[in-house]
C-alpha cells in the first residue's frame, strides 16, 4: 500500500468509533462530521511522518474534539457579543474521552451513530443511504451509483434526511438495556434491508449490487464486535455471508439468474461459508431463536449440500415452519411451499400457497412459484398464466429473463409431449 | 530453522476496511511473500475470522468451551505465516517488509514442531 493507502484504511476502520465519540460531545451530526474530517486532514498530514498512532480511533476523536472546539473560542473572540458557554474544561473531558473510547465503552457510541440513522420518519431507502454515509463514509457519488441515482438528487436526499434524524436529548443518555436492545434491534433491521437492496436490486439494470452486499456485512460485522454475545446478530452476520458466499455463482454472463440448484458451488466463497457456519453453529448454542437464526439456518443447510440432491429438504420445511410461527408472514409461507414441494411434492405446495393468492398479488416470487408448481403437474396454460404475471411484476431485467427460461422450457416441453 | 510470524491486529479497523482497501493489503503482502515462496522458504500462511466466530476450550478433567477468543485483547491474532529463516533477525526483516506501512504489528516464535500439511490442496 502507498502511504495514503494504510493512512486511508486506518481511518476507514477508525470512522465508527471516532465520529460515535465525536457525536456524543458535540450531539449535532454535522458538527461532528466537520470535525472527524479536520482530524483525518491532520492525520494525513502528521500520520505518514510519525506513523499512526496506538490507537487511531481515540486519536482521532480528541484531536477533531480540540479543533473543533478552538474553532468555537475563536467564533466567540470574533464575536464578542456571543455569551455562548464556553465547553467545559477540556482536561476532564480528555480523560472521559479516553476512558470511553477504550474497550467496550464505545459500545453505545457506535450503536447510538447507527440508531440516530434509522430514524423511523425516514423511509427505509433514506435510512441506509444515512448510514452509508455517515458511518461507512462512502461519499455521495458512491451511494449514488449504489442506489443508481444522480449525484445531486442523493445529495439532496441525505442533506434532507440529515435534517429529519432526531438529535433528541434522550438518543445521548446511556441507553437502558431494554432501549439498548431496541437500538440494536432497529439497527440490525436497517443492516438487514441493506443487504437485501444489494441481493436482490428493487429496480435498475443490475441485480446484485455487491458493494451494498459488502457493505451490509461491514455494518453487521461492526454489530457483533459491539454485542459479540447476541446470538441474534451472530444470526444476522451468518445469514449475509451464507448469502453473499453465493454471489458469484448467482449470475451467468449475460447477467441472467441460475438458480440454487443449478449453480456451480465450486463458485461458493469457503471462506464465508466456513465462517457463516461457525457463527450459526455459535447462535444456537445460546438456545434463544430468532428469525435472523432461523433464515441463516436454512441458508447453512444450502450451504452444507455439496450437491443440490444432498440438500435437507425437510429440515429446511420444518425451519421455515418455525419461522412461521415467529414471524408469520406470507412470503416465509411462500418459502415453505418450495422446501414442502421437494418433500411431499407440488400438490402440497400448491394447496399450502392458495390462500396466498390475494395477499401477494403484487409479489413476483409468488407467481414464479406458482408457475414452477403447476408446469410440473403438467397445467401447461395455467402454468404460462401464472409466469406472464410474473414477468409483469419482475423488478429487474434479470427476474423477467428468467421467468421467460421458464416458459422457454414450458413451451419446449408441451410441444414434445 | 522455521519462523512462525503471528499478525497481530485491531479488527475491528481490520473488519472495517473496504473490499478494495483489504485486497491493497493482500497485495502488497503477496510483493513480500511471493519470492520467499519462489526460493521454498514460505510454509503454510493462513488468515483467520475475527474473533466473534471465535471458541475457546479451557483444558481440564472436565474441558470447558467457551464463546469467543482466549483473551480479550486489544489486538487479535489474525494469521500467520511459516517462513524458513537463518536467523531470528532475518525473520524480523520479514515481518518489517510484511507490515511497511501498516497498523498492527507481528509477533515473531521460532517453531519447535513441525507436521506439515495434510490436507489436500
Amino acid at each position: 500500500m502507498t502511504e495514503i493507502g494504510w493512512i486511508g484504511a486506518a481511518l476507514t476502520g477508525a470512522r465508527p468509533r471516532a465520529l460515535g465519540a465525536l457525536l456524543r460531545y458535540f450531539r449535532d451530526l454535522d458538527m461532528a462530521e466537520e470535525a472527524f474530517q479536520e482530524a483525518c486532514l491532520r492525520a494525513l498530514k502528521l500520520w505518514p511522518e510519525k506513523g499512526p498512532p496506538r490507537d487511531p480511533a481515540a486519536w482521532l476523536a480528541m484531536v477533531g474534539r480540540n479543533a473543533a472546539l478552538d474553532q468555537i473560542r475563536k467564533r466567540n473572540r470574533d464575536d464578542p457579543l456571543s455569551d455562548d458557554a464556553e465547553p467545559e474544561d477540556p482536561t476532564d473531558l480528555e480523560a472521559d474521552m479516553v476512558e470511553r473510547l477504550d474497550g467496550a465503552h464505545y459500545r453505545d457510541d457506535v450503536l447510538r451513530l447507527l440508531f440516530i440513522c434509522c430514524h423511523p420518519d425516514l423511509p427505509a431507502t433514506q435510512q441506509i443511504a444515512l448510514a452509508l454515509r455517515i458511518v461507512s463514509g462512502l461519499t455521495v457519488g458512491e451511494i449514488a451509483r449504489a442506489f443508481l441515482v444522480g449525484e445531486r438528487a442523493m445529495e439532496q436526499r441525505i442533506t434532507r434526511a440529515k435534517r429529519r434524524v432526531g438529535t433528541a436529548d434522550q438518543v445521548f443518555e446511556t441507553p437502558s438495556p431494554a432501549e439498548r436492545d431496541r437500538r440494536l434491534a432497529t439497527v440490525a433491521a436497517m443492516v438487514y434491508l441493506l443487504f437485501n437492496e444489494g441481493y436482490a436490486a428493487s429496480g435498475g439494470e443490475a441485480h446484485i449490487r455487491l458493494p451494498l452486499c459488502e457493505e451490509a456485512i461491514r455494518l453487521a460485522r461492526l454489530l457483533l464486535r459491539l454485542f459479540p454475545h447476541d446470538p441474534e446478530i451472530m444470526g444476522l452476520l451468518a445469514l449475509l455471508l451464507l448469502q453473499h458466499s453465493r454471489a458469484q455463482a448467482r449470475l451467468d454472463a449475460d447477467g441472467a439468474i441460475i438458480l440454487l440448484e443449478d449453480q456451480d458451488r465450486g463458485l461458493w466463497d469457503r471462506g464465508m461459508i466456513a465462517e457463516g457456519l461457525v457463527l450459526i453453529d455459535k447462535a444456537v448454542r445460546h438456545r434463544r431463536r430468532g428469525p435472523y437464526q432461523l433464515q441463516a439456518a436454512i441458508a447453512a443447510m444450502h450451504a452444507r449440500a455439496a450437491r443440490p440432491d444432498d440438500t435437507d429438504w425437510s429440515g429446511i420445511e420444518q425451519l421455515y415452519g418455525a419461522l412461521e410461527i415467529l414471524q408469520p408472514s406470507p412470503v416465509v409461507t411462500l418459502n415453505r411451499a418450495v422446501a414442502l414441494a421437494k418433500v411431499d411434492g407440488p400438490e402440497a405446495a400448491l394447496a399450502l400457497i392458495g390462500p396466498l393468492a390475494e395477499p401477494l398479488s403484487g409479489y413476483f416470487h409468488f407467481f414464479g412459484v406458482k408457475g414452477w408448481l403447476l408446469s410440473q403437474l403438467g397445467r401447461t396454460e395455467d402454468a404460462r398464466k401464472a409466469f406472464d404475471k410474473a414477468i409483469a411484476l419482475a423488478h429487474t431485467p434479470a427476474e423477467a429473463a428468467h421467468i421467460r427460461l421458464h416458459l422457454d422450457r414450458l413451451m419446449k416441453d408441451s410441444k414434445a409431449g | 530453522m522455521l519462523y512462525a510470524i503471528l499478525c497481530f491486529h485491531d479488527e475491528a479497523e481490520v473488519d472495517g476496511w473496504t473490499r478494495e482497501q483489504d485486497d491493497a493489503v493482500l497485495a502488497k503482502r503477496a510483493k513480500v511473500t511471493d519470492p520467499l515462496a519462489a526460493a521454498g522458504r514460505l510454509g503454510p500462511a493462513m488468515r483467520l475470522t475475527s474473533t466473534p466466530s471465535a471458541t475457546s476450550v479451557r483444558s481440564g478433567t472436565e474441558p470447558l468451551v467457551i464463546d469467543g477468543p482466549f483473551a480479550e485483547t486489544k489486538e487479535q491474532l489474525l494469521g500467520l505465516y511459516v517462513v524458513d529463516c537463518e536467523s531470528q533477525e532475518d525473520a524480523v526483516e520479514i515481518a518489517k517488509q510484511l507490515g511497511q506501512d501498516e497498523t498492527g504489528g507481528f509477533e515473531i516464535r521460532p517453531v519447535k514442531l513441525y507436521k506439515p500439511s495434510t490436507i489436500g490442496s
